[in-house]
């Protein structure tokens, strides 16, 4: 594999994730548990989307056949997605989409820090852009842990069950395959496996103020990376993607 | 006495064009009128976040996605400095929210239409943010002074969101056979209960009463109506839509459009909860609102133990 392609399915990787983890976010419009937390889930969302098509589009210029945004979006199959299996899951109540976003952000939010003294202009820009956004997506979802899990006794156990159904899988963020290595070498990424204690470390500091004491281990996600994923995704491409596909002779704007 | 002092005083400023503030003396009618307009103006903004707001996860392009997504959060934005407005008149959103979910506060029957094709997302913006907008312009010189300059920003925003629809139903208008087909039925639809955003004809308003002498209300309902059909039949020719209306024709003599008769008996079936998406919407909110109360409850607990906390250090 070459460095450019590597690049290539590096930052459709980057887009995947924030494409679906914004568009679980994006179903919960309306339906937050107050208007304020409305705006703010939809928030990142938006910032989920707008990163979303820096990659897409970056990927597209790097290969160079022409593809744009919306054809990487609309125009795959699942098995051409690569994004890992945590942003496919279920919203549930609102603890559980809130651990799946703790997991995610820590773990963006220290990818980014590092990722944004890339020698490569693109990443580096992109991640010094993302890295802003993803603190405040961290913060909002490391407070929300905290006011759930020392708030009262239901919310407790609820962000409780849902830190141990989504825990393990945090663990596909730091897989590495071919397209890691590659970049790796050419200097161009982190190596995840640095980035493992700081994500720990985070996270148990979260957990420590929200006074929950463990999380307990799962079934270690894999697959995303290699386009198995769960079932859900199934699912949401044939919403996403419903009209272009519906409509093939239609544009959009 | 003193209360016909006050109200000599009271109405002296409003006839000077001075604002009303939360904190000066007003009449019950004037706060209980505002708290009903305002509250059924919040609500129209946070329950017409759901007919918007089923469409982002089918959004065409990426783009049209990031643009439906931030316009439907600007509602919520709206409703949020409306119910702040509300509540600057002495009553709380839980109570406003429960009047809602008893359904003693109304909202626009507008939004109990459903949203049928992506061609709706440009018909919502293009008709119902345009009605909406023509009603709000008129809003920002209302007597109250927080509705006035919540009005004043809402206005701002309105006008994109105007324009992002006509933009969307442009588009498909001048599109594919399969699109300007859309397009059309999208506005065959969304015409005549746009019209009815407007409220009954003036001769048939009950809530008028003082609100045009407290300077509420500063146009009525039919000016405000023909303001926005004589802006809205150009902009359906320059796209080459056609109004679903064979009596609509420009009156040289009255420099208006005249327009046909409006079924009136479809709104108040509509109004009084028999329109075709009313249980569905109401519904929509009640559940959200009671999923998210052990958040809500949650969030309290914790505020209560950081005060406790404070308190003994």
């Amino acid at each position: 594999m070459t460095v450019d392609e590597a690049l290539v399915k590096y930052c459709l990787r980057l887009g995947d994730d924030a494409m679906i983890l914004g568009h679980r976010l994006s179903e919960l419009c309306s339906k937050g548990p107050y208007l304020e937390e409305d705006i703010a889930l939809t928030n990142i969302s938006l910032d989920l989307f707008g990163q979303t098509r820096m990659m897409y589009t970056t990927a597209g210029e790097l290969e160079g056949k022409g593809r744009k945004e919306d054809d990487f979006a609309y125009n795959r199959l699942e098995p051409e997605f690569e994004n890992v299996l945590l942003v496919e899951q279920p919203n549930g109540h609102f603890g559980n989409t809130i651990a799946r976003q703790l997991i995610f952000s820590v773990f963006y939010y220290h990818l980014f820090s590092e990722l944004k003294n890339s020698p490569n202009e693109n990443l580096a820009a992109f991640a010094a852009k993302s890295v802003k956004e993803t603190t405040y997506h961290m913060r909002h979802s490391a407070e929300w842990v905290v006011r759930l899990g020392d708030g009262t006794e239901e919310s407790h156990w609820r962000i409780k069950d849902a830190l141990n159904e989504i825990w393990s899988y945090r663990h596909e963020l730091f897989e590495q395959d071919e397209v890691d290595t590659t970049l790796v070498e050419a200097g161009l990424i982190p190596d995840t496996t640095t980035l493992k204690a700081r994500f720990e470390n985070s996270i148990k500091e979260v957990l420590d103020r929200a006074t929950i004491d463990e999380v307990a281990e799962g079934w270690k996600a894999t697959g995303g990376r290699r386009g198995h994923h769960s079932e859900y995704l199934g699912h949401i491409l044939p919403i996403f993607q419903s009209i272009p596909r519906t409509y093939p002779d239609s544009t959009w704007s | 006495m003193e209360d016909v002092n006050k109200l000599e005083a009271f109405q002296a400023k409003i006839d000077r064009e001075e604002k009303i503030e939360p904190k000066d003396w007003m009449p019950a009618d004037y706060r209980k009128h505002l708290i009903r307009q305002i509250s059924q103006h919040a609500h129209s903004e946070v329950v017409g976040m759901q007919p918007e707001g089923q469409w982002i996860s089918r959004a065409p392009s990426l783009r049209a996605k990031v643009v439906l997504l931030a316009k439907v959060q600007d509602e919520a934005g709206h409703g949020l400095y409306l119910y702040s407005a509300a509540e600057s008149l002495s009553i709380s959103r839980d109570e406003l929210l429960e009047q809602l979910h008893t359904e003693k506060a109304k909202y626009s029957s507008i939004f109990n239409y459903p949203t049928l094709t992506w061609a709706d997302m440009g018909a919502v913006g293009w008709l119902v943010d345009g009605a909406a907008i023509v009603n709000q312009v008129s809003l920002q010189r209302t007597s109250y002074g927080p509705y006035s300059r919540g009005m004043v920003r809402i206005c701002k925003e309105e006008s994109f969101h105007q324009r992002q629809g006509y933009e969307v139903i442009s588009d498909m208008a001048l599109g594919s056979p399969e699109q300007k087909q859309m397009a059309q039925d999208a506005l065959n639809r969304m015409w005549w209960p746009s019209l009815m955003m407007f409220g009954p004809h003036d001769a048939d308003s009950p809530n008028t009463g003082n609100a045009t002498k407290w300077k509420i209300k500063r146009e009525t309902n039919d000016e405000l109506r023909q303001k926005f059909i004589d802006k809205t039949v150009q902009q359906a020719e320059v796209i080459g839509l056609t109004i679903p209306d064979p009596d609509l024709k420009w009156n040289e003599e009255r420099g208006h459009y005249d327009f046909g008769k409006i079924d009136w008996s479809e709104l108040k079936e509509v109004i009084h909860g028999c329109g075709p998406c009313n249980k569905q919407r109401l519904n929509h909110h009640r559940k959200a609102h009671e999923e998210g109360a052990w958040v809500r409850e949650a969030a309290n607990a914790y505020a209560q133990k950081q005060r406790d906390k404070k308190k003994v250090a």
